[in-house]
């Protein structure tokens, strides 16, 4: 299961934050801290995946972007790792291009996004044209 | 889509964005928040605001909540935001209200009223947000609240809709499994939905109730298997594929799940045997996710009952990951060969030569990974190697949590696989130095309860030789700086008990040495009572042996310190040691008789001895006792004492709810008439939020559909004012382990990493280079069998692995011939499966009509009432799709082309890091680029273009800080 999705840029600002098991304020700032001192300065050829407390985070960085994922100790990390990229491929496809200006300014858009992906912390639905169709409707009420 | 020309939002809210990220600092940053909040909190209370304008405000606070500060005043209008009738309003105010409130917030009672009656709307849009929002929102108290409605929900006709209702059930297992424990044989009908999103879907909530029963599954075995392989032979829509994979998300899941049902159990495992065979054959090895696919299938392999077939497959695949290049790849071989090593131990051996290598490599997560393996792989043989090595390991690292970890690991082993006492001893002493207040207090106990044993042979020599070591080796380390509290504590007491045993050092030169450790740790009361009961056994012993004891003058100033102490253990202590001293050899030998810490002490419980002196006293006049059970009648304390306990209970808070809620008949009823069953909640907001419900109660008159609107339905939602509990404590990432320090030691890694370089240097070339050195580690490792075997497949695979991914190890401007000569290979391999092309429309039709009875169709036989919308097969669900989605995929000479056209404009390192981490790169580009042509989006570089510009006349400029802000994020 996926505990908590970060999307964080190389200093640490948080773009998007999304958890699935209830945490304290206090708490999550200092989740955000951990998780990005722990990937940001991480070699390019290591493995894509650490351990962070009881659980581990499976990270992947896109330009200057971090997507962080927290996942229990038995789940298959190199399919959580697809996960992100297929998240981002989304996004791309979404944005056309996507860049972080994009998460910056629709950061609303990309919770919805995510949340016709995952859904309390399992993926949801792995069809990329299920997801931007629903998106295309959600945009049509605008 | 909808991005294009502009972002939709104001000026301002553009330009807070803007000024966040220029912010030099943290301090900037912060006052441009609290700015913002403070207009935030004039504004949001203004009357009349217009609903577009609220949204925004709403999306404010979202921001300023994500960038770390308060924005509790807000929520109410979130909340309230969920009541409107726009679907983009609710929309809105669903989302800030999950990112805003945890499950047990107050005001979640505020908007379970909303989600039922969303639930029923009849744009599926709303119920699809709802739903979102009951996945967040709804705790063990509200499910019955909206549990009948979400069943329902199961047979919607919009699939987005069955989906979501699959998700919040299994929310609803995690949060209360009692709960949907009767939804059962939904949950098995939805495994046979005609869409393939709802039946993936369905596959989380049958992994959790198959993982806590598996028995009861059983029969779904068939069915899993079936499902299995109509993903592996793509018989599923196209639109699920994934980088040429069908369904591979999918695939894992079901993996996942036979791997449940397949454990010890043959008749099962048979059944899957073929599909894992297959998937084994077919899976693509080029892409991460086809990797990710074959490692479940491995672990699934190795889970249910063996096939020598498939854990030959298993085996080949996991020593192509050991040997592959790439990090991500190693570390799931190394976790696979762990896993393997249960069915056959020997497999480890032809891969120790990849083992040592991640055992050295830089990575620490590989690294832990490995000391994982090697733990399941000690042996006598060993041992030694590797608990030295995890020493090693254990003290160059920071991180507390995994420090204690390896450190018990170590213990474990030395006491399971010691091959000496001497080097029982000396392990034990290195673990307790370096993580010695980590180790579990059972693990001192342990050691002095061993030393005291001995090995359970009944040689007393070796027991003494053990002791007299272990004597030694502790003189030898009390003389080094800062001990822990720990080590200090089993030093004590071995020193006590056998400091003096074989007569080697003198009773005055320990207890010197003991005198040393207590005045050395002033602070540590427990240090101090060990050192001090140790100088009494000393002298115990001493005085019993008829050795005259002269007290050190050091020795006598410590007992004077410590019988004024504050401590009254240390003091008792004090006082015993010099009551000891004062007796005769005869009255010490029966008190503390030397070695006597293994022998029981019989307790006379009755207090026998004393009989005759209570005899005398009887005589000379004195009362009987009288057991305290018959005292009640003279002077009942205890009762009095048992009075006041009931009476504080009654006093405290009350745990029986005041009455009984009615009973909620209406729960079942599938829709109650609102009027009847609604209870009005005014009365209960009121005090806390007057105003909010005010303004609420008007707006109900102005849009007026239906009074009943705004009022709460609290049919099933009893406990909120019955039973009183208590939140539930924040789940298991707990504050306890916060401290953990990221356990990377700078400086050892630089140092590390240079030299693992060379190392990782020295495995490319040619074998006959590797080092005599870890040649001869192997040998001590896997029990010095040569490496014979693993050279050949070794060397060969090498050349492959480099030549499949040459943009790692490159300079950049080769990249680009090289990215050509990797796609050959991928171009030539679709053409010998069945090309995703056209043509494919009309085969899976044929592929369905060929076996005589449709696989789903023969599911919802096993599995009860035929559903009629599932009639409608897989098969059909692939030729009714849009011929638009073929053309996306389909054009594989054209995705071929602009693949190599993406890879051939690298723009800097970072993206190719992308594209060499994702390997299957190449695939995506070209679908991406055919998708957005398909959808008559411009080119990609005028995209950019377009949103720079259009960035710049918002002022949004990329700053030195960030440069990145406009880079495409797949490059």
């Amino acid at each position: 299961m996926i505990r908590f999705i970060l999307l964080q840029n190389r200093q640490g600002k948080t773009r998007l934050a999304k958890y699935y098991v209830p945490l304290e304020e206090s708490e999550k700032h200092k989740v955000e801290y951990e998780v990005h001192r722990l990937v940001v300065n991480r070699d390019p050829k290591f493995t894509n995946f650490v351990e962070f407390r009881t659980h581990k985070i499976i990270y992947r960085r896109y330009a200057g972007l971090f997507f962080s994922m927290c996942v229990d100790i038995t789940d298959n990390e190199l399919a959580y790792l697809e996960c992100i990229h297929l998240f981002v491929e989304i996004l791309d496809h979404f944005f056309s291009n996507v860049c972080e200006l994009d998460l910056v300014f629709n950061f609303h858009k990309v919770y919805l996004i995510l949340d016709e992906f995952i859904l309390a912390g399992e993926l949801q639905e792995t069809s990329k044209k299920a997801i931007i169709e629903r998106m295309g409707e959600l945009e049509k009420q605008e | 889509m909808g991005s294009q020309g502009g972002w939709g939002q104001s000026k301002e809210f553009l330009d807070l964005v803007k000024s966040i990220g220029e912010a030099r600092s943290k301090a900037e940053e912060d006052r441009i928040v609290l700015n913002e909040i403070e207009m935030l909190k004039r504004r949001i209370n203004e009357p009349d605001i217009p609903k577009k304008k609220m949204k925004e405000y709403i999306i404010r606070l979202v921001y300023v909540e994500m960038l770390g500060h308060d924005a509790s005043f807000g929520y109410i209008h979130a909340v309230k935001m969920t009541h409107d009738d726009s679907l983009l309003l609710k929309r809105t105010g669903y989302l800030a209200v999950t990112l805003f409130l945890n499950e047990d917030h107050d005001l979640i009672i505020l908007i379970v009223n909303t989600i039922q009656k969303d639930l029923k709307s009849d744009n599926y849009l709303v119920v699809c947000a709802a739903l979102t929002a009951v996945c967040k929102l709804i705790n063990e108290e509200t499910i019955p609240a909206v549990l009948p409605q979400v069943v329902e929900l199961l047979g919607h006709q919009k699939e987005a809709v069955r989906k979501k209702a699959i998700m919040a059930l299994h929310r609803f297992y995690q949060r209360s499994p009692s709960s949907v424990t009767h939804l059962i044989s939904n949950f098995r009908k939805r495994l046979c939905d005609n869409d393939p999103g709802v039946m993936g879907a369905t596959l989380c909530p049958l992994f959790d109730l198959i993982s806590a029963d598996v028995d009861s599954y059983k029969d779904l075995v068939t069915s899993f298997v079936s499902i299995l392989k109509q993903v592996a032979e793509r018989r599923l829509p196209k639109s699920y594929d994934y980088h040429q994979m069908p369904a591979p998300f999918i695939q894992i899941r079901l993996l996942k799940i036979l791997a449940l049902l397949g454990s010890g159990d043959k008749q099962a495992s048979e059944h899957m045997y073929t599909v894992l065979g297959d998937i084994f054959r077919k899976c693509d090895s080029s892409s991460n996710i086809g990797n990710a696919v074959l490692y479940e299938c491995i672990c699934c392999v190795s889970s249910i009952h063996p096939s020598p077939k498939l854990l030959d497959s298993a085996a080949e695949v996991t020593s192509r990951f050991l040997k592959s290049d790439n990090h991500n790849l190693k570390y799931l071989g190394i976790d696979a060969l762990r896993r393997l090593m249960k069915v056959n131990p020997d497999i480890a051996e032809e891969h120790q030569l990849a083992v040592i290598d991640c055992l050295e490599d830089p990575d620490d997560t590989l690294k832990r990974k490995t000391f994982e393996l090697l733990f399941k792989m000690t042996k006598s043989t060993n041992v030694e190697v590797i608990v030295d090595r995890m020493i090693d390991y254990m003290i160059s690292i920071n991180d507390n949590h995994y420090k204690t970890e390896i450190a018990s690991r170590c213990v474990e082993l030395a006491e399971q696989f010691a091959p000496s006492n001497h080097w029982f001893i000396q392990t034990m002493n290195k673990v307790f130095e370096h993580a010695g207040d980590l180790v579990n207090v059972k693990v001192a106990h342990n050691l002095m309860r061993l030393i005291a044993e001995g090995f359970g042979d009944d040689d007393e020599g070796t027991d003494n030789q053990l002791r007299s070591s272990a004597v030694e080796s502790y003189l030898r380390i009390l003389s080094e700086p800062k001990l822990p509290s720990m080590f200090l504590q089993v030093i004590c007491w071995v020193l006590g008990e056998y400091g003096t045993a074989d007569g080697k050092f003198s009773a005055s030169y320990i207890t010197g040495k003991l005198c040393d450790v207590a005045e050395a740790h002033p602070s540590d009361d427990i240090v101090k009572a060990y050192a001090v009961t140790a100088i009494m056994k000393i002298c115990a012993f001493e005085i019993a042996a008829g050795r005259k004891v002269e007290l050190l003058p050091e020795c006598q100033s410590l007992i004077d310190e410590l019988s004024a102490s504050h401590s009254t253990d240390l003091q008792q202590r004090a006082y015993e040691l010099q009551a000891v001293l004062g007796l005769d050899g005869h009255a010490v030998e029966s008190i503390m008789p030397a070695d006597a810490s293994c022998e029981d002490i019989e307790v006379d419980k009755s207090l026998s001895f004393l009989n005759s002196y209570v005899q005398q006293s009887l005589e000379k006049g004195a009362q009987p006792y009288i057991p305290e059970n018959e005292r009640s009648g003279i002077l009942n304390i205890s009762n009095f004492r048992n009075q006041d306990q009931h009476e504080s209970s009654a006093h405290g808070l009350r745990f029986e709810a005041y009455e009984l809620p009615k009973p909620s008949i209406t729960l079942r009823t599938p829709a109650p008439a609102p009027a009847v069953s609604s209870t009005e909640l005014v009365p209960i907001s009121e005090p806390t939020y007057p105003k909010e419900t005010n303004q609420a109660a008007k707006l109900s008159t102005v849009t007026d559909t239906g009074a009943t609107e705004l009022k709460l339905r609290l049919e099933g939602v009893q406990k909120k004012w019955g039973k009183p509990t208590y939140s539930t404590p924040v789940p298991s990432t707990s504050s306890s382990n916060l401290k953990t320090t990221n356990g990377v030691n700078q400086l050892g890694q630089a140092t590390l990493s240079s030299h693992s370089r060379d190392v990782s240097y020295d495995s490319k070339r040619p074998q006959a280079e590797i080092s005599p050195e870890k040649q001869k580690l192997a040998a001590s490792l896997f029990g010095g069998s040569s490496s014979k075997p693993d050279k050949k497949p070794q060397s060969t695979s090498h050349k492959t692995s480099r030549l499949g991914n040459p943009a790692s190890e490159k300079p950049q401007v080769a990249t680009a011939s090289a990215a050509t000569t990797e796609l050959a290979p991928q171009k030539t391999a679709p053409v010998q499966t069945p090309p995703p092309d056209l043509l494919d429309l009309g085969e899976p039709t044929v592929g369905d009509t060929i076996p005589s009875i449709d696989p789903f169709k023969q599911l919802e036989g096993l599995l009860g009432p035929p559903d009629v919308s599932s009639s409608t097969n897989s098969g059909t669900v692939s030729v009714t799709q849009p011929p638009d989605l073929m053309a996306l995929y389909g054009d594989s000479s054209l995705s071929g082309v602009s693949s190599s056209i993406s890879n051939l404009v690298p723009t800097n390192l970072d993206s190719m890091n992308l594209v060499s981490s994702s390997s299957s790169a190449a695939d995506h580009g070209g679908s991406k680029v055919a998708l957005s042509a398909s959808l008559k989006k411009g080119p990609n570089p005028q995209d950019s273009l377009e949103k720079d510009s259009l960035a710049r006349q918002l002022g949004v400029t990329p700053s030195i800080q960030n440069p990145n802000l406009f880079r495409d994020l797949l490059g």
